[in-house]
């Protein structure tokens, strides 16, 4: 027995080098499973886990909160809070940053360093150099993304315009924060790694340039575990709101937190849709492929339970098959999960500021997708495993009789003119229903993952129109540190190079209608010839009313109100009075929530004169480098966001995040069109190869053969297509819903010419493998096919 | 039956006519030089053992296979000159073939399976006309499963002759049959020779099928080792094996 088992096995690895581009084509398909269980699940849980050991080693806060001053006494008020365990108070402000031989402004976060590190909450982890000291000169540790973007080191040195004066900045060392592992300047939407970055420096050097000395403007709380968040956020506003308190939140709105877990949320939806396709449709191929063998080796296996083999043994013969197959499958996908995985990985380290990160090779995880891989396999073997074992051997010897066709539909009565082809082809696609439709499901799902992640790319397309072309139409954004008269645009208008301006005036409000309350910018802008418009979900300009606000579809939906509803505004600037105001339109925006009101009407509630917060300018490139210079020597300004520079930046770091992930995608679903359409094609050519070698006999020309399986294939594939569409139209949906947060949402704008492109991805998949079984009918032996029975 | 030869107006000439295949480290001669041909119109029965090399030549001659060296001509056409397209066409519009194992398309019906010949002939006969002819007008609209093996193989001579072919080339019509099928098959065969005048040639190991033909030709060794001309040919139906 055991030479006999020998010989099995001998016949079991010959069957695999005869079938090795099928089994290539299957054990591909379950390689893309297991590789993307293990890019996404293992870089989720590594980036999971790297970033909780972070967090709680450095002490991430878990409520912020700004104020405009607040005394420090008040930080003993706030940690006798129920449930608060810590609480560090800071002094935060931006400032523009005057970096030689860049030209363009950059800004910088002035965070405050406390005297001691010990007890504080965000702290930082020095990557080089040392903590700065109080000393005659301005002393400071930078962040290190900003650092690499200027090649800055220890001994460093810039200007920054620190409260209107500008000062020599030394940078003593290079660090990470868990607050800042991404950072983002205010109002753009994405990280500009040379035009932001942080600064930290001494609490005292700070308090003495911002004149708060014993006063902080940002607090951070630690809560205990299993206290509610919403009640210490609710307590720490009533507490703060005297000192001009912006609105305490949680770590859901912490900017660096949000944004990573949106990527962490892409890759856990990665993983739990990918995988399961792909171990789904090599399935499927095992099935397909393993009972064409079987049915092939009808007489072998009769032969061998006539000479004393048992079903038990035959079938057990048929599993090692598909679990070799598996095997192969895992060890692709494995080795691939694992280059990739890293791949990603770093990709990650580069974005995110981690002071380390490893990819996370958590044994449990190999364990389970080589588990679930070898599960799909043996399933899909299951039915025809099963059909070998109970063969009797006194039938399995004899041929098996001739397949049973019959007619479908009603071709005798509508008696179409159809070519006897045609009809061979749709009798057999109709002959194996099931296998049919498999085959069209397989397809489907190609394609249908192919439309869900390529719509991405017009959706961002449609992002950047929208927001740099139709709404945010200025060339920068000058914000100025605190607010000014009106007369500061003149000013700016005034600059060289500056050919339009645009004030604006915004204010911190907090939103509420019945129970539910936000608090968000209200922006003011002229309602006149603005430069900055405001769309509506139709991309139709709503004007700004003399009256009234207007909601981004977002808040509108959070706050459950219309067109018409009444909602109420806090003021958090001033005298923090309330106003009831009608909401005249909802409009359309993809990051944050947003309201506007006509500048004047605002300038009105807030009582203050015309004061403005910034302006919005259009820029002549010609003159741009001295518009850059005279706005770093402005001692009053912020921030200066540049919307070329963000669009750049928004670029790049698609490229590098999407397109990348894209690129995978369709990789990937090519793949699966592949292996369903080779195997296909191979086992329709098993099955037809005598019938074909018989056409060639009867005079037909090779490419009228070949056209029977590539009609056979084409049917197919076209079946697919609108279930393919439909399912990626799905799939694009649950990401458009799973992606939308109060932070940024993506518009599903989804075109034709997606459809087209997955479509025509997905048939040239189809075509090239079409073309590789074609050769073999090119090569068919007619003679030994026709001088023998099947 | 009409028992003197046709006029001899060769169809079908073959000129040292050899086949050798590499088998391993051997050179197995299949067909060794053999010289042949045949009028229009004759019925040859073509007898010998397994290896004698009678397949080959009926391949070579019908264009599924090239020969190693010599000649055939179909009229003044050279067949063994010609590339794989123009095998093709010569296939398509001058040979019919039957086999021993039908090789009738599952999923056509006898009528399709017809059909699917005239649509791409020249000048064919209707399908119904060439199913008549071999007997199985009542039985058209069926799929081979639901047929026996000599209506299926009857099914394959109507495929065969429904273009009208100069040349109708069988192997082993009847081998996978019994001989009361098997003589319904010879009948069908010889109706069609007398009928269209299509030059038959028949492969047989079975000896008692030579009376139907006007020359036996017995292959051996890849030669032909002896011809025959009948005498008296006698009807399919006197055959008894």
């Amino acid at each position: 027995m055991v030479s006999g088992l020998h010989a099995l096995h001998r016949k079991l690895l010959r069957e695999l080098v005869r079938l090795w581009a099928q089994v290539f084509a299957i054990a591909l398909v379950m390689a893309a499973g297991v590789a993307t269980l293990l890019i996404g699940v293992g870089t989720y849980q590594s980036l999971e886990r790297t970033r909780d050991a972070y967090y709680q080693s450095h002490h991430l806060a878990n409520v912020f909160a700004t104020v405009t001053r607040a005394p420090r006494s008040m930080l003993t008020k706030i940690g006798a809070m129920d449930g608060v365990l810590a609480v560090d108070g800071r002094i935060s402000k931006v400032a523009l940053a005057d970096i030689e031989g860049v030209e363009q402004p950059a800004s910088v976060r002035l965070i405050s360093l406390p005297p001691q590190q010990t007890g504080t909450l965000n702290r930082l982890y020095l990557r080089s150099g040392r903590l700065p000291e109080v000393a005659n000169h301005f002393e400071a540790v930078v962040s290190e993304i900003f650092a690499k973007a200027h090649g800055f080191r220890e001994g460093s040195q810039f200007g920054v315009i620190v409260n209107g004066a500008r000062r020599e900045v030394t940078i003593t060392g290079i660090a990470l924060a868990p607050d800042y592992l991404y950072a983002i300047a205010p109002g753009e939407m994405t990280p500009n790694s040379g035009r932001f970055g942080i600064l930290w420096v001494p609490e005292r050097t700070l308090a003495a340039a911002y004149d708060l000395v014993g006063a902080f403007n940002a607090v951070s709380v630690q809560l205990a575990p299993g206290i509610s968040e919403d009640a210490v956020i609710a307590g720490l506003d009533q507490l703060l709101d005297p000192f001009g308190a912006q609105g305490a939140y949680g770590r859901d709105q912490l900017t660096s937190h949000a944004y990573l877990n949106a990527e962490l949320q892409q890759l856990r939806s990665m993983s739990e849709v990918l995988p399961p396709v792909f171990l789904l449709v090599a399935a499927f191929l095992v099935n397909m492929t393993l009972t064409r063998l079987i049915a092939l080796e009808r007489e072998q296996i009769g032969l061998l339970k006539a000479i004393g083999y048992s079903g038990r043994a035959i079938a057990w013969h048929y599993v090692e098959f598909v679990l070799l197959i598996g095997v192969i499958g895992l060890a692709i996908g494995v080795s691939f999960g694992i280059w990739a995985g890293n791949a990603l990985t770093e990709m990650y380290t580069r974005f995110y500021s981690f002071p380390v990160l490893v990819f996370s090779r958590e044994p449990a995880l190999y364990a389970i997708s080589g588990g679930i891989t070898l599960a799909a396999a043996v399933a899909g073997a299951i039915r025809a495993v099963r059909a070998a074992a109970t063969l009797p051997p006194a039938v399995a010897m004899s041929p098996p009789p001739p397949p049973t066709y019959r007619r479908h539909g009603a071709r005798g009565r509508l008696a179409l003119p159809l070519q006897q082809t045609w009809v061979m082809v749709t009798r057999h696609l109709l002959h194996r229903p099931w296998r049919s439709a498999g085959g069209i499901v397989g397809i489907a799902l190609s394609v249908a993952v192919l439309v869900g992640s390529l719509w991405s790319v017009g959706g961002v397309e449609f992002m950047i129109d929208y927001s740099f072309n139709r709404t945010e139409r200025q060339d920068a954004i000058v914000n100025f540190a605190a607010s000014k008269p009106r007369a500061a645009t003149t000013e700016i208008a005034r600059l060289p190079g500056v050919l339009g301006v645009e004030p604006f005036r915004a204010v911190g409000v907090e939103i509420s209608h019945a129970q539910v309350t936000r608090r968000i910018a209200l922006m003011g802008r002229p309602a006149t010839r603005p430069l900055t418009r405001i769309l509506n979900a139709d991309l139709k300009l709503v004007p700004i009313p003399p009256q009234g606000v207007l909601l981004t579809r977002s808040l509108a939906r959070i706050l459950g109100v219309g067109p018409g509803d009444s909602i109420d505004i806090r003021l958090l600037e001033g005298e923090r009075q309330r106003y009831q105001l009608q909401v005249a339109a909802v409009v359309e925006s993809y990051l944050g929530l947003g309201a506007y009101m006509d500048i004047a009407a605002l300038q009105a509630l807030l009582g203050d004169g015309n004061r403005i917060s910034g302006v919005n300018i259009t820029i002549d490139t010609l003159h741009q480098a001295e518009l850059f210079a005279a706005l770093k020597r402005s001692p009053s300004l912020g921030h200066i966001s540049l919307q070329a520079a963000a669009l750049k930046q928004f670029r790049a770091t698609m490229a590098q995040n999407m397109y990348v992930m894209i690129a995978v995608l369709v990789g990937l679903a090519g793949l699966i069109a592949f292996g369903v359409v080779y195997n296909f094609a191979r086992i329709s050519l098993s099955e037809q190869g005598r019938e074909m070698a018989s056409l060639r006999v009867l005079g037909f020309t090779r490419g009228e053969v070949s056209s029977l399986l590539l009609t056979e294939i084409a049917i197919l594939v076209l079946l697919a297509q609108p279930p393919g569409w439909l399912l990626g139209l799905l799939i694009a949906l649950g990401s458009v819903e799973g992606f939308s947060s109060e932070l940024f949402s993506m518009p599903l704008v989804m075109g034709p010419e997606v459809f087209a492109s997955a479509s025509l991805a997905v048939m040239a998949a189809a075509l090239i493998s079409g073309l590789m079984v074609r050769r073999r009918i090119d090569h068919l032996d007619l003679i030994a096919v026709l001088k023998t029975r099947e | 039956m009409d028992n003197s030869s046709p006029a001899r107006s060769d169809l079908l000439r073959v000129n040292k006519l050899t086949k050798a295949y590499a088998a391993g480290d051997a050179r197995v001669v299949a067909l060794d030089g053999v010289d042949f041909a045949a009028a229009s119109g004759e019925f040859v029965v073509i007898l010998g053992p397994s290896g004698s090399g009678k397949s080959t030549f009926l391949n070579l001659i019908g264009g599924l296979d090239t020969a190693t060296s010599g000649q055939a001509w179909f009229r003044d056409w050279q067949i063994t000159g010609a590339d794989d397209s123009g095998l093709t066409r010569y296939r398509r519009r001058h040979v019919g073939f039957v086999f021993q194992f039908y090789n009738l398309v599952p999923s056509l019906t006898a009528r399709e399976n017809v059909q699917l010949v005239t649509e791409i002939a020249a000048n064919p006969m209707a399908p119904a006309e060439a199913l008549a002819m071999v007997d199985m007008a009542d039985r058209m609209d069926h799929f081979p499963a639901q047929l026996s093996g000599g209506e299926q193989q009857r099914v394959a001579i109507a495929r065969a002759i429904a273009k009208r072919p100069d040349i109708l080339l069988c192997d082993e019509p009847t081998g996978a049959l019994d001989s009361k099928t098997g003589i319904v098959v010879l009948e069908a065969l010889t109706r069609i020779n007398a009928e269209l005048g299509t030059t038959t040639l028949v492969i047989t190991h079975n000896a008692a099928i030579r009376t139907i033909a006007h020359r036996v030709v017995s292959f051996a060794d890849g030669k032909i080792a002896a011809v025959d001309t009948n005498a008296e040919r006698q009807a399919a139906a006197s055959v008894r094996w």
